[in-house]
């Protein structure tokens, strides 16, 4: 199953699977002609601002817009009760739930949306928005899921009818009677509670959108900051019951998604509604401080996980209990019948037979998101706790960590494996990528040095992570969103030149599709990568797909892509055969070319068959070399890999800084090298983000804390460490080119390893948990708490 | 308020509002987009432009402020019809992903070089600290910056 780093199979000429090939957008980019949704002015366009709560929560009273609506050139002050005319006012959200649009009753969070200013400019729009008065009763604001779920909490969704309490769901998964009879049995116990705190991708580019209803033929352009736009479009088919065929979404470049751009906002239903009563277009761009207050969070996980352990350190089972903190609206990103996303993939690498996982969800006055912050549905919360569980199980009973990993790893000759929870593992060979990691780390000198640097007073760590991802999802039967199969789609027609285009129902947001997917194409039909163009994000032309989050854009679209190029490429082997006047069985196929088995000098080009597709086609073949592929994976892929993390904490202060970092990545089979990479550096910085200094918190007024970049923190890169990379290469076996999806293994796995790193190096204090941030401040905490 | 400026070698005059900052100018009024907003708090930097050759977050600078000024964006990077060095090692280096942050980072390294012809990793990695990536890590944006100082170098000396 394990590969060694294969050769690309075509040319540098065709830049097939392999090649580092350079990407084709970056042409725009340089030259600050990207197209950005801010980047957009239509004629006449007006521009929108919202005006929104100062409170958490609060009943409204009143809301007075006839200043705003005096200043010169407002054209209109849209409020709740206006929308609710249209039975605008509430939205659903991608988990089933209910949204305010604007809110009418109450305000469920501070910066919640209550009223927007649509004016000729935005500072005009700006200047009135202050001006909106609105008068509230204050109500308790509850800001932690453990208050939210007390007896007298008061109730955050009166709304909701049938909501008598503020639990949001309730989920499990597993086999408890199992789990508590290995617990039972068990020699040793271990266990960790560890907060994973409110985070916010921030991407550089906040949301946005324009739209344009055209008031004569109903017609409405809507570009917007997607990363899903079909998904999208059928959303506001259905919440503002326009026809689907005349909303046309057009998601421009995109300055960075990471999950922010998966929901649909408020924001972009008022600018609809704004510009559909209007009659003209309408601009509406978050300002970083809308962004990050509103817009949707992850994380904000509590977890508790326990271990069974066997005396010779063989992990028998595990026990799971999480609460999270949802805001005030369940907008988590997420397949229906999975509450809590795929969290239950927190078993991780290891082989055990039993475990069960509990979880609650509660209703907060804290903005609403739960979106899967580069990574796949909650997997960066399940793989954080259990490599934090494992290393401290090492700890407890006293075992290398990397030794423990490697006897409780789930073996090469288990996959297809089963989980205890349900997943099906398709390949892995944990044990070959950790050994790298140690090796490209110095694992053994680092070990020996911890010792030898405590008797001179400095403070070593090493830490990693094991992690195993899941991503691509479907397949269509368990995995939906909203009821839509989570298949997705590629187009694919070769020109009579041989020239091609590639139509996906992805949309890429810095992860340069444009490139990799013209590779696919080009490995399977040989046609040179840099003569296909790459579209998508505009729903009227490109096919029905369920868009880039969840690491899904290869494992589904990449796959559909290869496919319908097969297909292709069967026919094309029909118009060969014409051609050559040959049996079909009778041709061998080389990327590019036909030739007659025993007769090389007779050969057709794919560039010579797509012209015949055209010009002389079979009598009995209909013409054309075109078609489109809707593929629905027949079961998710499980990348993984070792970081590992070496520290030097200062005993004095508690600041920690990373001497090396190692990571090694197996994502199946790498279509671009290059661009593989840079995925997995931005991830790693992004963990290193997190585990170190970005979180959003919130004061007990509710007030948030973490609203702007001066509060929230984002590594530059003089605080963001040196990465090494390595890789493994384990193929998925069910993907048509074996490959995994790569996007979010960095940011899932990451931040176990850098914490790991710090724990580790206090662990002879008997120090075993750090809160992320493990800000300065927290580590000399904790080694003066461990000291006393 | 009556400005005249010059933008990547034009000259320009504007009838222009005390209070309109910089970027907007640039983005609304001249229509140059390759200039971005990314914060409102002069922490991101995707708005910088050089200003008389100084990288400056165009968003914490008036208009007015740039009056009898010179101003260079992303869009003057490319002289007679030739990427800059600093472009054409963004490109070689996979020294961008989502494009956001890249024309400021262009010209905060193309000022560096300026300065400083050959920047170690740390005074690159220093020189862009005000200027933040969600999706490199930073590695390959360090290494398109001292790839193109050493190309500049080496133009320089041929």
């Amino acid at each position: 199953m394990t590969t060694t780093v294969h050769q690309p199979r075509t040319s540098a000429e065709i830049g097939g699977l392999g090649h580092s090939r350079r990407r084709v957008e970056d042409a725009r980019f340089i030259e600050g002609q990207g197209h950005y949704v801010d980047d957009i002015e239509l004629p006449s366009m007006l521009h929108m601002v919202i005006h929104r709560s100062p409170l958490a929560h609060a009943r409204i009273v009143s809301i007075d817009t006839s200043e705003a609506e005096a200043v010169e050139g407002v054209v209109a002050v849209v409020t709740g009760e206006l929308l609710a005319g249209y039975n605008l006012a509430w939205m659903p959200t991608l988990s089933g739930d209910t949204q305010a649009v604007l809110a009418t009753d109450k305000v469920r969070f501070q910066g919640q949306e209550i009223a927007a200013v649509i004016a000729t400019d935005r500072y005009i729009a700006e200047d009135a928005a202050e001006l909106i008065q609105v008068e509230y009763d204050d109500l308790e604001p509850i800001v932690n899921p453990q208050r939210a779920l007390e007896r007298d909490a008061p109730l955050i969704r009166d709304d909701k009818e049938g909501q008598d309490s503020n639990l949001c769901y309730e989920w499990e998964s597993g086999d408890k009677a199992a789990v508590d009879d290995a617990f039972a049995a068990a020699a040793k116990v271990v266990s960790l509670e560890t907060f994973y705190p409110r985070s916010h991708p921030a991407p550089l580019e906040t949301c946005g959108v324009v739209a344009d209803v055209d008031s004569v033929t109903g017609q409405a352009t809507i570009y917007m900051t997607s990363q899903a736009p079909h998904a999208h479009r059928t959303v506001f088919a259905l919440v503002a019951g326009l026809p689907e065929q005349n909303i046309r979404i057009i998601s421009p470049d995109i300055g960075g998604g990471f999950g922010n751009k998966v929901p649909v906002y408020p924001g972009y239903v008022v600018a609809t509604a704004a510009s559909l009563v209007i009659g003209k277009p309408v601009k509406w761009v978050e300002t970083r401080t809308e962004n990050l207050i509103s817009t949707g969070f992850a994380r904000d996980y509590h977890m508790k996980g326990e271990l069974a352990v066997s005396e010779e350190g063989r992990i028998l089972a595990l026990r799971v209990d999480m609460l999270s903190d949802q805001g005030a609206f369940f907008a988590d990103a997420q397949p229906t019948k999975f509450r809590a996303g795929l969290f239950h993939i927190v078993t991780g690498s290891y082989d055990y037979p039993a475990a069960h996982v509990t979880t609650r969800g509660a209703y907060t006055n804290k903005a609403p998101g739960g979106v899967a912050y580069r990574c796949s549905f909650r997997v960066t919360e399940a793989s954080y706790l259990i490599e934090r569980l494992v290393q401290n199980a090492a700890y407890e009973i006293g075992m290398d960590p990397a030794e423990f990993r490697a006897r409780n790893f789930i073996q090469p000759e288990q996959f297809p494996y089963l989980s205890p929870t349900g997943f099906v593992y398709d390949s892995g060979d944990y044990e070959k990528a950790m050994r790298l990691a140690m090796e490209m780390v110095g694992y053994d000198d680092i070990q020996a040095e911890k010792e030898s640097a405590r008797a001179e007073g400095r403070l070593v760590g090493i830490g990693m992570a094991s992690f195993t991802e899941v991503v691509g999802a479907g397949h269509g039967e368990e995995y939906d969103i909203l009821g839509l199969k989570m298949f997705d789609s590629a187009e694919l027609r070769v020109h009579p030149t041989g020239k091609a285009i590639l139509k996906l129902g992805v949309r890429s947001q810095g992860q340069g599709h444009e490139t990799t997917f013209a590779q696919i194409v080009a490995e399977e039909l040989g046609i040179p990568a840099s003569d296909i163009k790459v579209v998508e994000g505009d729903t009227d032309n490109t096919p029905y797909g369920l868009g880039t989050y969840a690491s899904r854009s290869t494992p589904v679209a990449g796959a559909a892509t290869a496919m319908i190029a097969r297909k292709l490429r069967d026919k094309a082997r029909k118009i060969a055969a014409h051609l050559l006047e040959a049996s079909e069985d009778d041709l061998e196929w080389e990327p590019g070319k036909f030739s007659v088995a025993g007769d090389p000098d007779s050969s057709v080009t794919i560039q010579d068959v797509a012209f015949a597709a055209y010009t002389n086609p079979p009598p009995d073949l209909e013409a054309g070399l075109e078609g489109v592929n809707y593929y629905d994976p027949p079961n998710m892929t499980y990348p993984f890999g070792t970081y590992m993390v070496v520290v030097d904490v200062d005993p004095e202060s508690g600041q920690w800084k990373v001497r090396r970092m190692v990571a090694v990545d197996d994502c199946g089979v790498r279509i671009n090298p290059m661009i593989v990479e840079g995925q997995i550096h931005g991830g790693l910085a992004e963990g290193y983000a997190m585990s170190s200094m970005q979180y959003i918190t919130f004061d007990e007024a509710g007030n948030c804390i973490g609203s702007n970049f001066m509060d929230y923190l984002i590594p530059t890169a003089w605080e963001t460490p040196r990465f090494e990379l390595g890789e493994t290469v384990t193929p998925s076996p069910h993907h048509p080119i074996g490959a995994k999806g790569v996007g979010e293994s960095a940011t899932v796995g990451s931040p176990a390893a850098f914490v790991n790193a710090v724990i580790d190096a206090l662990a002879h204090l008997g120090v075993r948990n750090i809160d992320m941030p493990v800000s300065a401040d927290r580590v000399w905490a904790a080694m003066e708490q461990a000291r006393a | 308020m009556n400005i005249t400026l010059v933008v990547n070698g034009t000259e320009h005059t504007a009838d222009i509002e005390p209070r309109r900052l910089l970027v907007d100018f640039i983005r609304s009024t001249l229509k140059l987009t390759g200039t971005h907003i990314g914060c409102d708090t002069t922490s991101c930097g995707v708005c910088t432009v050089l200003l008389d050759g100084t990288p400056v977050k165009s968003c914490t600078v008036f208009a007015v402020q740039a009056n009898g000024r010179s101003i260079t964006t992303v869009e003057g990077l490319k002289q007679n019809g030739q990427l800059a060095p600093i472009q054409e090692a963004f490109k070689e280096h996979h020294g961008l992903q989502c494009g956001f942050c890249t024309p400021a980072m262009m010209l905060v390294g193309s000022a560096l070089i300026a300065e400083n012809p050959s920047p170690s990793e740390d005074d690159v990695r220093w020189a862009i600290s005000g200027n933040l990536c969600r999706c490199t890590g930073y590695v390959n944006i360090v290494k398109s910056i001292r790839a193109a100082a050493e190309a500049t170098s080496q133009g320089a000396t041929s």
